[in-house]
């Protein structure tokens, strides 16, 4: 594994690149969200110098629709998580002996963010999480049993970010365990694929961390437990339930994601020297072209600079883009082909194939023929929904 | 990478594999099992170990049922049963239509179309569709085979056929699919579209599972590599130990990248033809060419192979070589292709068509060759494993150069469902595993 | 993706105008459908917030929910959904025709059947959640709900339940019909958007696609998840709803405190209705371009040619349907159960396996544009008869007499990947079967084994003449039984044993939500 410290000279650069662009700390959900496309280096370059990216959505003109989440929803996931935790973690206890299949030994629950004298800072719950932790893993009678709102310190890139679970299970067999409790249902024993996967990647990064720390204290990384608690809501109730999820899968990915992220040492190497993101106005957008994106539609929900990368990717033109926008299975089908009106040429014989493209080329033109054959010569451009008809009015039945 | 507890097995692998055997027997007489499992790896003596247990079955009074999932595996079977219990009357159930093989015409093999008919044989073989149209008989045993490979809906069907029985597969090659989306039914314990053995299993927790520890089949050369990329927490290790297998080629034919292909896996027993990076559609005709011509090339170099079985040497013909691919359409193709080489003897299939089958060698083209982005089923863990693990003697690949680049620029966001079993190593990590070792004997085939 | 499908995209992408994807509509379009267009409120598992519902495209009825967090209410949000569902769902259940079956008793069969049509896929898990959470609830007792509450859950769950089924048509999300029919210059995600995608189907007048795509993006969305910024929009007027509330209790209370206790707790006074009325605007406009959307999809979709084989999967929808109705009806029957058993969950599998090969298969009959996918993956093709051996006679093996086996040999540009001994079936005459003999570039040949009748020699007009263009491919529907699945009582020990028997007079299902508070 390699090391991911970043050396002075590469700071230096990300600092540049940067300038007075306001940071963005990750945290669980943005490391996890590290996995989504690894293969863009633009979004390698801007996670690794921390660039807020909601900003830089702003001032390139294509505000992030992604990532918004409903007050509602907040409301909600507050007041759940507040409910499992209450009265010293007495629900969180039941559903811990429930999964594990062992009770949490008898110690405190231990709030980390307690003022004591004013909030404490961050080093401070810091501290307050490894001293927890290394007298739980001891063994020590009065340990707690279960840590609330610990904080983890994790190096990104050469940054440190910090990220809270939302509670830690401190001693169930001898091992800790991350509880990870989100508001949304399930029912009947299922839940949305999507929320599990995305709560089970958050969770596998802060075992990650937890792994990490475990080792700095001097201990078998294994007494985190590669299996979390996760905690919902029971069916169309307030009622939690919790299951145990395996994350060892997700762990996998976190540490290849992290490692490739020390990686942008390469990236940089392709960049102007003087490069940077804190520039005015139209500039803002051709800094950012230098670094080339590898755009695909799930950017959408996984990224706040998507638009502006679909925009770039769809071209001026009209008509040409890249054969990505329209999706991979798109891409897939067409070999290597990358430009939209680049494939039409060869489908439509109006270019010869380059050598490599003989296959496609053949394909394209078998596939125009056959479409041409079912719909008619007039197919390219034709118009094919029905007729036109005016809106009527509509609203006149409301209430 | 998470630490692998346990390791491989060490000691004299006849006795390792007889000692798993006689466990697994053991069990079977104890009666004190409703079923027994065990886990094979690939070539690790399943068939063997059906026999046997059906012959001890047989000896002890019992009679039997075996299920099978192909018409074939139940064919090949009835060939071991026969040559190994002459004396057994045993029985074929099968479909309006069915012809036996050549091999079983004329052998004491009783072929019917109605369970009545086969009253009188102890032991009855039929694929799980046939069994599952047999009403009113119930035996007190049933050996279920390649049961990884069935769905737990075609096990609901047959298993109020039988009051105990024994489950026998390998849990590395591919699942079982379905064509419709089956989300709704994955939190269910008996979810229908899971494998017999995890719905078994889930249901039977106190089930005895056994693990064979010795793969027969694969050579030195394979076994440790096959039992670390998809068997991480179930190691086995090869019957046979290094030089105990021997490949080898006539004088080379024109000396080029295919006769050094050739050469580097008769060596080693891997070998991988690396094709020039580029992007491809589904049918990379210049891949396709380069799988034909090499299996081609591998009958042409008049090869010998030499093994514990056959220390005289048996000659490479065409029915000792098969050919692995993902799709049927490259199958379609690489076959034309070989019939232009005048090599059409030699097997063209797809992965999950040549589960449970053996060669000497095999020629593969890789799933991820040549494509834009990684998707699920090209990097479906089984896929490979299938491919990777049928010879005998040596495995040769043919792929695009660039492999390594897809897998790190693939994005990671598979969905969870809940009480599904975690699939593990992932595609990703044996995709590694495998195309490491593969680097290390690497033959570049100009564009 | 298939070629076709991709030069589809990529040709509307670069002319900025849809490209059809299909050359008939593959699903049935009911000639009085009814729309429904959901939102929940975001953070819960299901709280319905508001539907505009309807058959008349002019009278959308808006039912919105201003306290989706009340119990109360949402129930007798339900409650009016129902008394405006139920009358649609269940009439089509009195007309009926009498189906002769082989081996089975005959049954009746409505002539129709309804058909709920929503935005998105989303609109169908709608449907099913709305099932789960009210087809459990209790008539009587301490938190008892109006009659159509149960009965409206257990057709949502009806619906929710055949919408899985392939090729099913009672409940449709319009981006999926829409997506069946025509192929935009956006990805499959994208189109996921009603709005975009409508967009680049049916631009305004000399508007391109993507451009008229682009404009609506970030508009109101389709639901039933509602846009955060909206949410933002919300969360005042539903604090001011909750304060008239509070504030008429109060002065209720005040006022009269023998008759506050009388009138249902939803009941509102003036100052509730006026803080009602303004989450209601502030719904109606954020749902009513979905409704808009939907309704013109409709027209669209009423524009193509239907497929010839559509009118046969309806009549199973049909055939569902008055099970369904006949089930319902019958005052002993239970609600679908929460999950389905064993033996249930293998049938629905093996179910809507059958359903989906026979819908790929009958789908690429009726539609040259899906064949031609086929024939470009060569499992088809399409080739002109040059020359009929009619007196062919085969003795197949282990057969003493031989059989009228003409030989056909077809010419084609299609390459077909099929080798000697495939099965072939015949789009153009449904009933002749014929085995691949050879393939070569250019040239099929093949032995005609089936539709020819039982006698000595063809029946007349059953062997194809020179001259015929055909269309031949390996893809053949099997219209297998499904198998003979063992009584519950029956299951297995393998997969669990048999369930435990539910008693009748057992207590009922422990009401989970109703004990809840919910704020």
């Amino acid at each position: 594994m390699r090391t991911t410290g970043t050396t002075g000279a590469i700071a230096g650069r990300l600092e540049q690149l940067r300038g007075t662009l306001p940071t963005r700390n990750h945290n669980a959900r943005t490391v996890a969200a590290l996995a989504a496309n690894p293969g863009c280096a633009r979004r390698g370059v801007l996670d690794a110098a921390g660039i807020e990216k909601t900003v830089l959505a702003d001032r390139l003109g294509f505000p992030a629709r992604y990532g918004g989440r409903s007050p509602f929803a907040i409301g909600r996931g507050n007041v759940f998580e507040a409910r499992v935790k209450a009265d010293g973690g007495t629900e969180l206890r039941r559903l811990l002996a429930e999964t594990l299949g062992a009770h949490p030994d008898a110690g405190a629950l231990i709030d980390v963010d307690h003022e004591s004298a004013g909030r404490p800072s961050r080093e401070e719950r810091v501290a307050r999480t490894r001293d927890a932790l290394a007298r739980a893993a001891r063994g020590e009678p009065d340990a707690c049993a279960i840590l609330d709102h610990p904080l983890l310190p994790l190096d990104v890139a050469g940054r440190r970010a910090y990220l809270e679970p939302d509670a830690m299970a401190c001693r169930v067999a001898g091992r800790l365990y991350v509880v990870e409790i989100k508001s949304f249902a399930i029912i009947d024993g299922s839940a949305d694929p999507g929320k599990l996967a995305s709560a089970t990647r958050q969770a596998a990064v802060y075992v990650h961390a937890l792994r990490r720390l475990a080792a700095e204290l001097g201990l078998d990384p294994d007494v985190v437990a590669t299996d979390i608690v996760l905690v919902c809501a029971q069916d169309f109730s307030n009622r939690p339930v919790a299951v145990v999820l395996d994350v060892r899968r997700e762990l996998a990915t976190t540490r290849r994601r992290l490692e490739r992220l020390s990686g942008v040492e390469e990236l940089l190497g392709e960049l102007p020297e003087t490069l940077t993101f804190d520039v005015d106005g139209e500039l803002v957008g051709a800094a950012v072209a230098r670094v080339p994106a590898a755009y695909v539609p799930d950017c959408l929900s996984a990224c706040e600079l998507a638009l502006f990368c679909r925009d770039e990717a769809r071209g001026c033109a009209p008509g040409g883009g890249s054969v990505g926008t329209l999706g991979t299975s798109v891409r897939g089908a067409l070999g290597g082909i990358e430009d939209i009106a680049d494939a039409l040429a060869l489908a439509d014989g109006r270019r010869a194939a380059r050598p490599g493209e003989e296959d496609v080329a053949r394909l394209l033109r078998r596939a125009q023929a056959l479409r041409a054959e079912v719909l008619g010569a007039a197919e390219p451009g034709s118009r094919a929904p029905g007729t036109e008809v005016p809106l009527s009015e509509v609203s006149g039945g409301v209430r | 990478m998470t630490a692998v507890a346990t390791v491989r097995p060490e000691g004299d692998p006849a006795a390792l594999a007889a000692a798993a055997t006689d466990a697994v027997l053991a069990d079977l007489a104890s009666g004190a099992h409703r079923g027994v499992v065990v886990d094979s790896p690939p070539g690790a003596g399943k068939s063997t170990l059906v026999v046997r247990a059906a012959g001890e079955l047989a000896r002890g009074g019992e009679r039997l049922m075996i299920v099978a999932q192909t018409n074939n595996q139940v064919d090949d079977l009835l060939v071991r049963l026969v040559e190994e219990h002459p004396g057994l009357a045993v029985g074929r159930l099968s479909a309006t239509g069915y012809r036996l093989p050549p091999a079983l015409v004329g052998s004491s093999v009783s072929n019917a179309e109605k369970a009545e008919a086969l009253d009188a044989c102890v032991v009855v073989v039929a694929t799980a569709a046939k069994w599952a149209l047999v009403q009113d008989r119930r035996w007190p045993w049933a050996i279920v085979d390649e049961a990884y490979q069935m769905r737990s809906d075609a096990l609901l069907l047959v298993a109020r056929l039988f009051d105990r029985a024994l489950f026998v597969g390998d849990p590395g090659q591919l699942d079982p699919f379905a064509t419709v989306d089956t989300s709704r039914w994955h939190s269910l314990s008996y979810d229908p579209s899971q494998s017999a053995v995890v719905v078994l299993r889930r249901h039977n927790p106190d089930l005895p599972v056994h693990r064979l520890p010795v793969s027969w089949r694969l050579p030195a050369s394979a076994a440790p590599l096959v039992s670390e990329a998809f068997y991480p927490f179930t190691p086995f290790r090869s019957g046979t130990g290094p030089g105990e297998r021997l490949l080898h080629f006539g004088a080379a034919v024109e000396h080029d990248a295919y006769d050094a292909a050739v050469d580097v896996a008769a060596k080693s027993g891997w070998g991988l033809l690396e094709l020039p990076a580029r992007f491809t559609a589904a049918a990379d005709e210049e891949a396709v060419r380069a799988v034909a011509t090499l299996a081609a090339r591998l009958l042409a170099r008049g090869g010998t192979t030499i093994g514990e079985r056959t220390p005289d040497g048996v000659p490479l013909d065409a029915s000792r070589i098969a050919i692995g691919v993902s799709h049927r359409e490259q199958r379609a193709r690489i076959e034309s292709a070989l019939r232009d080489l005048g090599a059409a003897d030699v097997v063209v299939d797809t992965a999950n068509r040549l589960q449970g089958r053996e060669f000497d060698v095999t020629v593969v083209l890789h799933p991820l060759s040549g494509r834009r982005d990684a998707t699920e089923f090209h990097l479906e863990t089984g896929r490979l494993c299938v491919l990777a693990s049928r010879h005998r003697h040596a495995c040769l690949v043919v792929a695009r150069a660039g492999i390594p680049d897809l897998l790190d620029a693939h994005p990671t966001a598979d969905p969870v469902h809940l009480g599904v079993p975690v699939s593990f190593p992932d595609g990703w990590e044996a995709n590694q595993a495998v195309l490491a070792e593969l680097a290390r004997h690497r033959v570049a085939l100009p564009g | 993706m298939s070629a076709i499908a991709a030069l589809g995209r990529l040709r509307a992408a670069a002319t900025g105008v849809a490209q059809p994807a299909a050359t008939v509509r593959h699903r049935h379009l009911s000639a009085g459908p009814l729309v429904l267009v959901p939102y929940v409120l975001a953070g819960e598992a299901f709280a319905p917030l508001a539907v505009l519902v309807g058959t008349d495209r002019d009278r959308p009825h808006l039912l919105a929910v201003p306290q989706p967090r009340d119990r109360d209410r949402r129930f007798a949000h339900a409650a009016e959904l129902g008394r405006l569902l139920l009358p649609y769902l269940g009439a089509f259940a009195a007309e009926t025709e009498t189906i002769e079956r082989r081996s089975e008793d005959p049954y009746e069969r409505s002539l129709d059947a309804p058909q709920v049509l929503v935005p998105t896929a989303g609109g169908v898990e709608y449907l099913r959640l709305l099932g789960r959470s009210t087809r459990f609830r209790r008539t009587d007792g301490e938190f008892a709900v109006a009659q159509e509450v149960p009965l409206l859950g257990r057709w949502s769950t009806w619906l929710a339940d055949r919408a899985g089924v392939p090729g099913s048509s009672v409940l449709l999300a319009m981006t999926d019909l829409l997506t069946q029919a025509w192929v935009t210059g956006q990805s499959a995600l994208e189109d996921g958007d009603l709005a975009a995608l409508l967009a680049w189907i049916d631009p305004p007048a000399g508007q391109r696609g993507d451009r008229a795509a682009r404009a609506v993006e970030g508009g109101p969305t389709a639901g039933p998840a509602t846009d955060p910024a909206f949410d933002e929009r919300l969360v005042p007027l539903i604090a001011a709803f909750d304060d008239a509330v509070a504030a008429e209790r109060d002065e209720a209370a005040e006022r009269d405190e023998a008759d506050a206790a009388g009138g249902a707790r939803t009941d509102l006074g003036p100052r509730g209705r006026d803080a009602e009325q303004a989450i209601r605007d502030a719904l109606a406009a954020e749902l009513l371009p979905t409704w808009d959307r939907v309704w013109r999809g409709v027209e669209l979709l009423r524009a193509l040619p239907s497929g010839a084989s559509v009118a046969g999967r309806w009549e199973a929808d049909r055939a569902s349907y008055s099970f369904f109705a006949a089930a319902l009806a019958d005052p002993e029957s239970r609600p679908q159960p929460r999950v389905p058993g064993a033996i249930s969950a293998a049938a629905q599998l093996a179910g809507r396996e059958r359903a989906q090969a026979r819908l790929d298969a009958e789908q690429v009959r009726d539609d040259p544009l899906l064949m031609a996918a086929v024939r470009l993956a060569g499992e088809a093709f399409r080739g002109e008869l040059g020359a009929v051996d009619a007196e062919r006679m085969v003795a197949e093996p282990g057969k003493k007499t031989a059989r009228p086996r003409p030989m056909l040999t077809f010419a084609t540009d299609d390459e077909p990947l099929f080798g000697p001994g495939t099965d072939l079936a015949c789009v153009e005459r449904p009933d002749a079967k014929a085995r691949v003999l050879a393939t070569e570039p250019g040239r099929v040949v093949l032995e005609l084994r089936g539709g020819m009748g039982g006698g000595k020699a063809p029946k007349p007009g059953s062997v194809p003449e020179v001259g015929e263009v055909l269309c031949w491919t390996s893809l053949i529907a099997e219209f297998r039984r499904g198998p003979d699945w063992p009584d519950v009582e029956d299951t297995p020990w393998t997969h669990g044993g048999p369930p435990p028997v539910p008693e009748p007079e057992a207590a009922p299902e422990a009401d989970d939500d109703a004990l809840e508070d919910w704020s």
